[in-house]
């Protein structure tokens, strides 16, 4: 594993955030690529241009350039000198400027430029109050990777987590960096499997409140929620069907957990499979035709899979006696699971295509992964000194991070869709 | 299905108390706005309104319950590692809750003995309720339990 350890510690500015994140590894081929500053950025601190520089180096594929000051400060108007952009070896520039006007708000404006090729890839222009300015900076780096990976970025997107502080428990809802944490629910019993729904405006999740598990279906701009499976027994495990229509539960109701369907409205239930022994947390592939769970009905935890309208499972897994949370790539093509591997619990990715198996994380008790939803990084939960943190770790496990919070004890990371 | 080693079987009886939420207003926040004449790139904020689930339900209506010199008071059953066998330290434990539905029909708790089905209901908190959290065989043992909760105490 490479260990270049370029590492950028970022603090979150929220109050309630305080997520730091630390980068260890990097990819093989990093863009090297010029931020100069913003003209006129200091307006609206933390400057846009840093916050863009730590978006595209967490990402594991660009490499900021240190840049000496440049006068006059250069911005999206000014005319490039490529020859000598190219001789601070960038691959790319970026240049843009921050203006206030007299409402008190904010013009942003940039433009990114592909050194080696000589042109320009495009700029956009926003006014902003001073509340959008990640949100405004973090488009931009999409802008960026978008341009230069020909992939989208995440930058945008969210995560939800649930932190537990003494025997309190609160799911919250983070910028993908971890920054501008709010809480969705708080409750004094255990929250969790929290999972997005395919819009990015609801979350499903299994809630102890009332003494037992019940899934719930929250929608996070109004709080409203509703119980969706309270049946006799367990309730856990949800998965949404990619048509946001219906979810996959386990329920114990016939004695056992078992797979159900039920429709989000809490109507409809219907068993989907019968097994012996226990059939739990079952995963949608994203397009809808299958669904891969965790069973033991061959005597040790092992990924399955089955046809999403009932039918024959099949086994997926076979390397090692313990391998148990799927959860498939955006693209259908490989599933990260948790694998027991010499003792410890770590991130196993499949190929479906070859059936290689790769161990992406070195950590001893890896729980509950989730993908990008570019395909790109899985957020995973470990536990370091019996404190549970968040990491991420790139599909090719070249690139690791780790989020932790200052207090308190973080589980069950969700990553969100691309929110259009 | 997780990855820890240490199973934990709290069996709990069911109730609906359901908790009051109260969701707060979302703050308003303006939205980003693309310049004229730019690529339109519209950035919304998007505000998490917060739920409060961390009210209590109210306590159970049958003193009895709750008289620490009544065997109904204990509450936990405790197992050997990897059995589910309940030894006989608690039969006269289980035996007195059994008696204790047996004679009031509208309790709803789980039991072992001889209460209606729909008296009962059995949970399994997986891992999320230790009540010992060292790596201790003696704490290891505390996890291993039954816990019993009548309607109104959960």
């Amino acid at each position: 594993m490479i260990r270049l350890l370029a590492a950028l510690l970022f603090w979150a500015c929220s109050a309630q955030a305080q997520l730091a994140i630390e980068i260890t590894g990097a990819g093989a081929q990093r863009i090297p690529i010029a931020l100069a500053p913003f003209a006129g950025e200091a307006a609206l601190a933390p400057g846009i241009s840093t916050i863009v520089r730590a978006d595209l180096e967490r990402s594991g594929l660009f490499r900021g350039l240190e840049l000496p000051p440049i006068v006059p400060e250069p911005t999206e108007a000014t005319n490039i000198n490529y020859a000598e952009w190219r001789s601070r070896l960038a691959d790319a520039l970026l240049v843009g400027s921050v203006q206030p006007r007299p409402d008190g708000r904010f013009e942003v404006r940039f433009r990114l430029y592909d050194v080696v090729k000589q042109q320009a890839l495009g700029g956009v222009a926003y006014t902003l109050g001073k509340e959008q300015l990640r949100a405004t900076a973090h488009r931009i780096s999409d802008f960026v990777y978008e341009k230069l990976t020909g992939e989208k970025g995440v930058f945008s997107t969210r995560i939800a987590y649930v932190v537990k502080r003494g025997n309190r428990y609160e799911l919250q809802i983070a910028d993908y960096d971890g920054a501008g944490a709010e809480t969705a629910l708080a409750s004094f019993e255990p929250i969790i499997s929290p999972v997005w729904s395919p819009d990015g405006k609801r979350l499903a999740y299994v809630s102890f409140e009332n003494k037992k598990p019940v899934v719930y279906v929250h929608s996070l701009l109004d709080g409203k929620r509703h119980v969706v499976a309270n049946f006799k027994g367990s309730n856990s495990a949800p998965a949404w069907a990619p048509d946001g229509g219906r979810l996959a539960v386990v329920l114990s109701r016939e004695g056992g957990s078992q797979l159900f369907l039920i429709n989000a409205d809490g109507s409809g239930v219907r068993r989907l499979a019968s097994s012996s022994g226990i059939d739990t947390e079952p995963r949608f592939s994203p397009d809808g035709q299958w669904i891969y769970f965790t069973s033991d009905r061959g005597g040790t935890p092992q990924v399955y899979r089955m046809p999403a309208s009932g039918g024959e499972p099949q086994r997926v897994t076979f390397e090692g006696s313990y391998n148990v949370s799927p959860r498939i790539s955006p693209d259908g093509k490989t599933i990260a699971y948790i694998t027991r591997n010499a003792g410890k619990f770590q991130v196993a990715l499949l190929d479906l295509s070859n059936r290689q198996v790769q161990i992406l994380t070195d950590s001893d008790r890896d729980e509950s992964p989730s993908f990008a939803p570019n395909g790109r990084m899985i957020l995973l939960a470990t536990v370091i000194n019996e404190r549970g943190v968040l990491s991420a770790v790139s599909a090719d496990g070249r690139v690791k991070q780790r989020l932790s919070a200052t207090a308190g004890d973080v589980r069950e990371p969700a990553w969100g869709p691309f929110i259009e | 299905m997780r990855a820890v080693l240490f199973p934990l079987i709290a069996t709990s009886l069911l109730f609906l108390g359901a908790c009051a939420t109260e969701p707060e207003k979302p703050a308003a926040s303006a939205p980003v706005e693309a310049k004229p004449g730019a690529k339109p790139q519209a950035v919304e904020s998007k505000p998490v309104a917060r739920v409060d689930a961390t009210g209590r339900s109210t306590g159970s209506p049958f003193a009895a319950l709750k008289d620490p010199n009544n065997i109904l008071s204990k509450r936990q059953i405790y197992f050997d590692y990897d059995k589910f066998e309940v030894k006989d330290e608690f039969r006269s434990l289980v035996e007195a809750h059994a008696k204790f539905l047996r004679e009031n029909p509208s309790a709803k708790m789980l039991t072992l003995l001889g209460a209606r089905e729909d008296q009962i209901e059995s949970v399994s908190l997986g891992e999320e309720k230790p009540v010992c959290t060292d790596h201790s065989e003696d704490c290891y043992a505390k996890n291993r339990r039954d816990d019993m909760l009548y309607s109104g105490e959960y």
